[in-house]
């Protein structure tokens, strides 16, 4: 699956609407970044399987993130550097060594109309990308007016470890742990879980030891930030991702760190996923952390 | 009982930090909530995205590389401390709705739940002045409250997966309005022309927190 993202459509949450963006945007704004655009272009998203594109102008690209085999006109070609496309040239996607999503950037960025503020598809709400949905054979995308020379002429490392069938996240705590048992806290964190087959960018659905809810009276429905652990009264937990929902009802028992999103972003189902708690403290200094290597990569 | 100026601020991960009110659906505190958090967007704080106003709490989004969260936080307490925090005045909007038949497929069921006929319950739910305490779930849609306790039923066990755009459902205390087709539990009593969620306007969402709405009965989706 192929999908239209930028770093999401934010300022509208009171008004219902998801925020949407980038599963991995440490991995957007680097391929972003290795095409001389600014952050804030859209790119692809390619999800465990990735396309063939033809290009009908010369154009300058670069991938980020998950693993891929890349083949430009049959040769093959490295992710994490920027490559120049001939007029007529063809890229395929082919094998995918690790992680699940990565990200194409062209120099000028994917040139889909911006709705509200954002160019990045919303598949829920159908909003936003190339008329709310994903990719399909035949599509034709518009490619903006190149914005700047490509930074970095080498082959780039991620700033991150890139997932091979599972990762922990550090997470801080919910708002809403006391209504869990002890022995569910307990499970949460020591436990792995499984991610779910009908798992999807509004989040992962999380097989493993259930999690027993202490008080199930029912919660008001209040906001989810992105990375929030739910567990609903089944006790399966489920971790919300990009296209979440702006509000709902269940348990909150932990949230992701910003520093370990796109880890969490790059795994895909059949993946593990286990959490560790952390402080506040620990979030921002890794924020910071990645901040810096993310801006130092070359 | 908490009084409904109570309020304490927790973070919401390392992106976000929500200022509480007691947790229940109440109209005052509601008011503050919808207030606060129109003060708190027009004051533009550096490194904020997003101010979200739900039942009980305002939720403030932001950019933790780019944000001084002390000082956002000694701004927030000083928001919160505010005395005489009342909303702007809010619109009042009322809304055709077209009751029971294939517009409204759980009116039976709603009426049996509650013991009264169809009637009684489309007499029920039009007789309150209903208040839009957030916007959320889908993009434009209205959590409205609180409809009167005999009618009160809650989501369907099994959610449908399309419900159409406009559809008026039940959800125990609240009702709300399908602002596009979408898959949803609420239980569905009528529909209406009113209230679509159009990304091209510039007010993209036809509810904002703080309306008065009042439905009232018509025959045919569309009519005035």
């Amino acid at each position: 699956m192929t999908t239209v993202q930028d770093r999401g459509r934010w300022g509208h949450q009171n008004l219902g609407v998801p925020v949407a963006g980038a599963m991995d945007e440490c991995s957007h704004r680097l391929a972003n970044r290795l095409v001389g655009n600014s952050s804030e272009l859209a790119t692809l998203e390619v999800t465990l399987v990735g396309p063939s594109l033809e290009f009908l102008a010369e154009t300058t690209c670069a991938v980020a993130g998950a693993g891929f085999e890349l083949w430009l006109d049959g040769v093959q070609v490295q992710t994490g550097r920027a490559f120049c496309v001939p007029p007529g040239g063809g890229l395929r996607f082919g094998r995918r060594r690790a992680g699940a999503r990565a990200y194409l950037a062209v120099s000028g960025g994917i040139d889909v109309p911006p709705v509200l503020g954002s160019r990045s598809t919303d598949l829920a709400s159908q909003l936003g990308g190339l008329g709310g949905r994903s990719l399909r054979a035949g599509d034709r995308l518009v490619v903006g007016r190149p914005t700047g020379r490509p930074a970095i002429s080498g082959a780039v490392e991620l700033p991150f470890r890139l997932p091979v069938g599972g990762a922990h996240v550090r997470v801080m705590n919910g708002p809403d742990r006391e209504r869990m048992t002890p022995e569910a806290l307990a499970s949460f964190t020591q436990g792995r879980f499984t991610i779910d087959p009908d798992s999807n960018r509004m989040g992962y659905r999380l097989r493993g030891e259930l999690l027993a809810l202490a008080d199930s009276s029912p919660l008001l429905s209040g906001p989810t930030p992105v990375g929030t652990v739910q567990v609903p009264p089944s006790g399966t937990p489920i971790v919300l991702m990009a296209d979440r929902q702006t509000t709902g009802g269940y348990v909150r028992i932990a949230t992701v760190i910003s520093a370990d999103l796109p880890v969490a972003g790059q795994l895909g189902p059949g993946d593990w996923l286990g959490f560790e708690l952390c402080e506040h403290r620990e979030a921002v200094a890794a924020l910071i952390g990645l901040e810096q290597r993310l801006m130092h990569v070359s | 009982m908490l009084n409904p100026t109570d309020w304490r601020i927790t973070m919401a991960g390392d992106a976000a930090v929500a200022i509480e009110y007691p947790p229940r659906i109440d109209p005052l505190i509601s008011q503050r909530v919808v207030a606060l958090a129109a003060r708190i967007r027009a004051a533009r704080h550096v490194g904020v995205r997003d101010v979200v106003p739900s039942y009980h709490a305002v939720t403030v989004y932001f950019e933790p590389t780019h944000t001084d969260l002390a000082s956002l936080w000694t701004a927030l307490e000083e928001e919160a401390e505010l005395p005489g925090a009342m909303e702007t005045p809010s619109r009042e909007v009322i809304v055709p709705v077209v009751y029971g038949g294939v517009d409204g497929p759980d009116l039976g069921e709603v009426a049996s739940f509650s013991g009264c006929t169809t009637e009684e319950v489309v007499r029920l739910h039009t007789s309150v002045l209903y208040r839009v305490y957030m916007v959320g779930f889908l993009a434009g849609f209205p959590y409205m409250g609180t409809i009167d306790s005999r009618i009160a039923m809650p989501r369907r066990e099994v959610p449908r997966l399309s419900v159409p755009a406009g559809s008026v459902g039940i959800a125990g205390i609240q009702t709300g309005i399908y602002p596009m087709t979408a898959p949803g539990g609420w239980r569905l009593i009528g529909r209406t022309a009113v209230g679509r969620f159009d990304p091209e306007l510039d007010s993209p969402s036809f509810y904002q927190p703080g309306d008065r709405v009042r439905f009232r009965a018509v025959e045919k989706v569309g009519a005035p």
